[in-house]
């Protein structure tokens, strides 16, 4: 059991890996843009748990790497195999993406103290 | 469109004229809504309500004089003496900021309306909003006839109507509205699965979280129907972008809030939410991954995600148990909890036990309230099943989770009547659906060779009656106006003849034709019976002021302006820097109207203060004094109704008085003052209540009355009839006796006989009870 699942699991992964780069540039430059941010969120946490203040800053910087990260949804309503946005011009979705963006940072402005 | 070429711009003119038609029905039913909350300003005059409305009155004035900067950091010296209390910080600003902005527009306009009128009237116009948001919401979720019966309903509720009559200044005015708006976005990102209506959304929370404390429900309710819909099978990207904006934009935009700060992550209010998040997020990985492998490939996945990630799950969570479990109430305030545990506050806090809104609602109160809507209800969740989508699984949601909280506390009824009301315009549209459908498949001779489809009109199957189809349907639909139905049908029988539309039809789905007319006939009855229910609620029921009290009797109408005429005699008669104790309702009255600092108000944030003043309103004259003089007390205002009848007065409220106060002070105990487990005032009362402060100062020279002292609320005579008073001066009671306003002597030149240290052989009470909160004093 251990040996087969071993080798489902190389079987997988090698699967995983051969799937992703069939993926479109401009998807994969908006997963850099994700990763990135969750990465900076990290870093923040991780500052927060040696320095361990101020409170409000630091959620402040949190949700804003997670809400960048979060309109990484954009990805969903560009990406052009998902049918259920196929009516959804992407200049559309691009200029929600601005729009949300606006307001979260407006509020991380005031928030940041 | 398949057809003969002369209907082309039929159904387009037909398209036009309904919906001109029903924004003219949009138009009404806001000036209806308007209208019906104005029936306190005809029959008293235009004024604030009740108790918390003076507070966001008085708050009101102060932003309009001093601007928002004074008002965000405003600290309140003149309530909660010697505490004082941040009002910047603790009051929800929503409503407050809102009537400013209004004032503040029309005044740069140049139309001069005072603040006080602008209060009056906010309720009414936010309701008229309210009534078009639920046009808006049931909308999304039925159509537009369902929507235009859900407003026009919500624009009657006797239970919404309560809460934001003309004079009703709370928050619960701004708040409804707020809620359907926000609940309307939320359904409409649903739907299109567009991320600008996701910002919306998360604005109109922000407004929501700004008017009231009832924001909770929303920000559990929707991680709730997130959580259903991924249950269920039905998590698409469309939900992913209906709920994740919302939790990160929203919880942010909530910890701006100064009232709510970090509670918003902070809370377990708030943990739903985070949860649900965490658990979208991995539903969303989980379909991205099973999109780009093979069916194998993801079978394999599983299981090693599985045997990994539930152990790391299960230590994750054992650590988040720990962290809630930790804190005793498991981070959940006070209030919430009580709405989880209906017993707990009658255990553990009785100053919540204590206020009426807080009772759990008997069964008439739901016929008085919702009306004919209670049984429209089930109907409308029936009809939400068929068929089943997002948005109409939301609204069961709703309406079985606010049905579970207003049973809690009768207060929430009013979050149940929007609920009810999209319920029960779900349910009436459906219902003339179908009977206008057969009476419109059977009339003879104008519908021979059109045959409509009689079922649900959302299914039929030939693409060519799709457009027709549909155009009838919202012909049909838009006459659900009990008083245009009948001129509806004449130009619809015309309609019908020049569009010969060919569909299938199902015969069994076909009611006779006069069971239908019948049936329609006893639909309006039912609508009328509704209305004029609504009328006489909001006139009779709702309306009163509560400041001004009338009765009618044999010589006409008797007005009661005692309450007004205390806190005006306070204001010309006291210095402004004199402080007035009462009991807590009476507070924020006393600081908006008589201008004086007050030692509680209705916030009740601090238990211990409002022990300290149930304390001294317990206790003989000695120790009251001794208590009241310790907070720089100068006047005591105490709440009477024995002479006129009026029930809610300080002797019927004063249980409570003693429970709150023994709760901290425990050598108050409530069995002192029952006999024999009876709340009683006269002959046989017990001698601690007898010589209690809160009898004396009820009842000093009440005998002088009509020489029996017989109370007309307690109906009995009263047990002590002659008695001075020691510590205090009469100054003032009003014409029907119903305030009364008593000065504290000033402490005496000259203590004849007594040292410094209290007597501990004193074997009257008084002295033990004075050593006894010598001993409790809590500033120590």
């Amino acid at each position: 059991m251990a040996r087969s699942t071993g080798k489902d699991a190389h079987a997988l992964f090698h699967a995983l890996r051969s799937a992703y780069p069939a993926t479109p540039t401009n998807l994969k430059i908006i997963d850099l843009y994700v990763g990135f941010s969750v990465f900076t969120a990290l870093t923040q946490v991780a500052y927060m748990a040696i320095v361990g203040f101020p409170f409000n800053s630091f959620l402040s910087g949190v949700l804003s790497c997670i809400g960048t990260a979060i309109l990484a949804l954009l990805r969903i309503q560009v990406n052009k195999e998902n049918k259920e946005f196929k009516d959804l011009a992407a200049e559309r979705a691009f200029v929600d993406f601005v729009l949300c963006n606006l307001v979260l940072h407006l509020v991380i402005m005031n928030f940041l103290g | 469109m398949a057809g003969p070429p002369e209907q082309a711009p039929a159904p387009g003119l037909r398209y036009a004229f309904g919906s001109v038609l029903s924004f003219f029905i949009l138009l009404l039913i806001g000036v209806f809504a308007f209208s019906i909350r104005l029936f306190s300003v005809i029959k008293y005059e235009s004024v604030i309500h009740e108790f918390d409305p003076y507070f966001n009155y008085r708050v009101t004035q102060f932003l309009t004089k001093n601007g928002i900067y004074d008002f965000w950091n405003w600290f309140d010296d003149r309530t909660w003496y010697p505490l004082g209390r941040v009002i910047g910080g603790t009051v929800y600003p929503g409503l407050t900021l809102t009537a400013g902005t209004i004032w503040w527009l029309l005044n740069s306009l140049n139309i001069p309306l005072s603040v006080e009128t602008v209060c009056v009237f906010t309720a009414p116009i936010f309701s008229a909003f309210a009534a078009w948001a639920t046009y808006l919401l049931t909308k999304e979720v039925k159509g537009a006839g369902a929507g235009l019966t859900a407003a026009a309903l919500l624009a009657m509720v006797p239970s919404y109507i309560s809460r934001s009559v003309a004079g009703s200044y709370d928050n619960e005015a701004v708040a409804i509205f707020a809620l359907i708006f926000t609940f309307y976005l939320y359904i409409k990102t649903l739907n299109t699965g567009s991320l600008f209506y996701a910002t919306l959304n998360a604005i109109a929370y922000f407004y929501m979280v700004c008017s009231w404390g009832g924001y909770t429900f929303i920000i559990n309710l929707i991680p709730m129907h997130a959580l259903l819909c991924i249950v269920t099978g039905r998590y698409s990207s469309r939900l992913y972008v209906a709920y994740a904006p919302l939790v990160v934009l929203g919880t942010l935009l909530a910890a701006l809030v100064p009232v709510v700060g970090f509670n918003a992550v902070m809370t377990s209010e708030h943990f739903a939410s985070f949860l649900v998040f965490i658990i979208i997020h991995v539903v969303a990985l989980v379909d991205y991954i099973k999109g780009s492998l093979s069916p194998k490939m993801f079978k394999v996945a599983v299981t090693l995600v599985v045997s990994v990630g539930l152990a790391v799950c299960f230590a994750v969570v054992a650590v988040l148990v720990a962290l809630v479990a930790s804190s005793p109430t498991m981070g959940w305030s006070g209030r919430s909890l009580s709405l989880l545990d209906p017993t707990y506050a009658s255990k553990y806090i009785p100053i919540i036990a204590s206020v009426s809104e807080h009772q759990p609602p008997t069964w008439p109160s739901y016929f008085m309230d919702i009306n004919v809507l209670a049984f429209l209800v089930p109907a409308g969740i029936i009809a939400c099943f068929l068929p089943l989508s997002d948005a109409s699984s939301f609204v069961v949601l709703y309406i079985v989770t606010s049905v579970y909280f207003s049973g809690v506390m009768v207060r929430l009824m009013l979050v149940l009547a929007p609920a009810a009301c999209i319920m029960s315009g779900i349910a009436l549209s459906e219902a003339f659906d179908v009977f206008t459908r057969s009476i419109k498949f059977q009339l003879p001779g104008l519908s021979g060779n059109s045959e409509v489809n009689a079922g649900d009109g959302s299914s039929s199957t030939v693409v060519a009656q799709n457009d027709a189809a549909k155009t009838d349907k919202r012909e049909d639909t838009l006459k659900d106006r009990p008083s245009r139905k009948n001129k509806k049908k004449e130009k619809e029988k015309e309609h019908v003849e020049k569009a010969p539309v060919k569909s299938k039809v199902k015969r069994l789905l076909v009611l006779p034709l006069e069971a239908s007319v019948v049936a329609l006939l006893l639909i309006v009855l039912l609508g009328a019976f509704y209305v004029v229910h609504c009328v006489w609620a909001a006139a009779e029921a709702y309306s009163a002021p509560s400041i001004v009290l009338t009765s009618h009797s044999h010589d006409g109408l008797h007005v009661f302006d005692d309450f007004r005429e205390a806190y005006a005699w306070l204001s010309h008669n006291t210095d402004v820097d004199d402080k007035v104790a009462s009991w807590w309702d009476y507070g924020y009255q006393t600081t908006a109207m008589a201008n004086r600092t007050v030692i509680v108000d209705n916030n009740t944030w601090n238990n211990t203060h409002i022990a300290t003043v149930g304390t001294a309103m317990s206790s003989p004259e000695k120790a009251a004094w001794e208590i009241f003089n310790s907070l720089d007390v100068k006047y005591v205002l105490v709440v009477f109704g024995g002479l006129v009848g009026y029930p809610s007065d300080d002797i019927n409220k004063f249980l409570w008085m003693v429970r709150i106060g023994g709760g901290v002070f425990p050598h108050i105990k409530e069995p002192d003052y029952l006999r024999d487990g009876q709340y009683r005032i006269d002959s046989q009362a017990t001698p601690t209540m007898l010589n209690c402060l809160m009898y004396k100062l009820s009842y000093y020279r009440f005998v002088e009355t009509d020489g029996k002292a017989f109370d007309r609320v307690r109906r009995t005579e009263i047990g002590k009839k002659y008695f001075k008073l020691t510590h205090f001066d009469e100054v003032f009671t009003t014409h029907h006796w119903m305030v009364r306003i008593y000065k504290l002597r000033p402490p005496k030149n000259r203590i004849r006989g007594k040292t410094k240290k209290p007597k501990s052989k004193g074997s009257s009470t008084t002295s033990s009870k004075r050593g006894g909160t010598r001993k409790k004093n809590p500033w120590h």
